[in-house]
């Protein structure tokens, strides 16, 4: 339970949506947010099954105007922005000088010179001023930063109607994006910007919303999601569906301490690039050494409690490694989790053990992610 | 809006307590319940094991988190509630009737009058 006095916590512009909705209310990142309305295992199963909605706002919009030709971004982030087309977006990183983790991100192409940076809640002001020290030098050359964070409402639109519903309320004018692709549209003289991207394993769309209509948009699309058994989820479900998905969780299973080739990111991370991006050093080195300890996923072997953050891993008497994700699974029906091991112990099939208070608890390396949607 | 029943003793943490001669039954409320959701998992104590009040006796996971449980009163515990390894669930359904946690022997029956009744619980809650 946080301690937080709930005055000072922010509030996005669905606050008091979310309450007349019935919603609990928690702290996340010196937010209130949607931990649930009715049930994480119903909006799990809402997402997996239909389609659910989750408040996004808290999360940070940036964009960046880079008229230099040069990529600047390439040299911030570990991604290649030269290989986004017009409209597609990608998942990248940003790294500390030891090749650490501060965010992972997605940025967008939304213009030929013009990106958008869709960033942590936790981490806005820390990426604000990384980039804006990073980019300060360019700006005669042509670079314009913008956080606009406090300008934008954003909705993830989830599941496998969830683009049906998404048709269905935007109308036949909205230029669908395709799969990492991102386009803008005019809502009620809004202009919305709407992302086939998200963080649960499903498809689904992100989308960001002016702040002055997000209440009537997101009630609106509640109303046009009924009949396909949308529901409005918390960040409860969030967490699970992510899990389930085995997307990291910056904070949990990215850290300034963990490398993305620990973390099992390498596919988004270029080291082929000409430029020069802050930690790519040590992941040279790293790549060609090899790691020394290994995200990997796990799952329990019997029934048994539900893996949590900080359980120790054992390899029979040895410590191998800490979980640093875990939940039981609404999808699998058993205890799933993430953990970083040692090397040695991180071949999937291996089986480890947790200790979950004083006893110890059967799991087995398995290959990721645990659940994947039929395409 | 939860079910406070009038004939238990309530501890802050939540528990309730129903005492019958030198008994405790002991199980969580409704209130309590309805704040964890969604309940996966309950780790209860061995029978046979001696807690002070107020210390960690049992844990039970929902979906989001593991919670602690702590024992309204002092004693031995003298059985546990099996069906709840099966059906973790009947913590959410059946508070204070099926998902009763353990049975303690008390050692210090005094203890219980420390407990609140149910208006008192029902005031600490806010309903």
């Amino acid at each position: 339970m946080s301690t937080t006095n709930p005055a000072e916590l922010k509030k996005t512009a669905l606050f008091e949506a979310h309450q007349k909705l019935g919603a609990r209310m928690v702290d996340f990142g010196g937010w209130q947010m949607p931990v649930q309305y009715t049930s994480i295992t119903d909006e799990h199963k809402a997402v997996r099954e239909a389609a659910g909605v989750f408040d996004i706002s808290h999360m940070g919009e940036f964009f960046v105007r880079d008229q230099t030709g040069l990529d600047v971004l390439n040299g911030l982030l570990t991604n290649d922005v030269a290989k986004l087309a017009m409209g597609q977006g990608q998942y990248t990183l940003m790294l500390n000088e030891q090749g650490g983790v501060i965010d992972d991100l997605i940025v967008y192409r939304t213009a030929p010179e013009e990106y958008f940076l869709v960033v942590n809640a936790a981490k806005i002001d820390e990426d604000r001023a990384w980039i804006e020290e990073r980019l300060k030098s360019f700006a005669e050359a042509g670079v314009f930063f913008a956080d606009r964070s406090f300008f934008y409402s954003a909705l993830a639109l989830q599941g496998p109607k969830a683009l049906e519903i998404a048709r269905a309320y935007l109308g036949a004018g909205w230029p669908e994006p395709k799969r990492n692709e991102i386009t803008s549209y005019s809502w009620n003289c809004q202009p919305i910007l709407a992302a086939r991207t998200g963080y649960t394993g499903e498809d689904g769309i992100e989308l960001f919303i002016p702040n002055e209509v997000a209440e009537n948009f997101f009630l609106g699309l509640l109303d046009a999601g009924k009949p396909f058994g949308l529901k409005p989820c918390g960040l409860g479900a969030r967490d699970t569906l992510r899990l389930e998905a085995c997307l990291p969780l910056n904070g949990n299973d990215l850290s300034p301490e963990r490398t993305p080739l620990e973390a099992g990111l390498g596919f988004f991370v270029s080291l082929d690039k000409a430029a020069d991006f802050p930690g790519k050093d040590v992941l040279v080195k790293q790549k060609a050494n090899g790691v020394a300890e290994k995200l990997i996923a796990f799952r329990l072997t019997d029934k048994g409690p539900p893996p949590r953050p900080h359980y120790a891993v054992f390899q029979g008497e040895t410590k191998v490694g800490e979980v640093t994700s875990g939940a039981p699974s609404p999808t699998l029906g058993y205890g799933i989790g993430l953990a970083y091991v040692q090397s040695s112990a991180a071949a999937v099939g291996t089986p480890l053990e947790l200790e979950v208070r004083g006893a110890r608890v059967p799991v087995e390396v398995i290959k990721k992610p645990f659940y994947k949607r039929a395409v | 809006m939860s079910t406070i029943p009038e004939q238990l003793r309530y501890a802050v943490s939540h528990e309730w307590i129903k005492v019958e001669g030198d008994t405790g039954t002991v199980g969580i409320s409704d209130h309590a319940q309805q704040e964890l959701s969604d309940v996966v998992y309950v780790d209860l104590p061995k029978v046979g094991a001696k807690f002070a009040a107020g210390s960690v006796i049992a844990v039970v996971e929902s979906v989001k988190a593991a919670s602690d449980i702590y024992s309204p009163v002092s004693g031995e515990v003298i059985a546990t509630n099996a069906d709840l390894v099966k059906k973790p669930e009947l913590v959410n359904s059946d508070p204070y009737g099926a998902a009763w946690l353990f049975k303690i022997k008390l050692s210090a029956p005094a203890e219980v009058n420390a407990l609140k009744d149910a208006a008192a619980y029902k005031a600490q809650i806010g309903e």
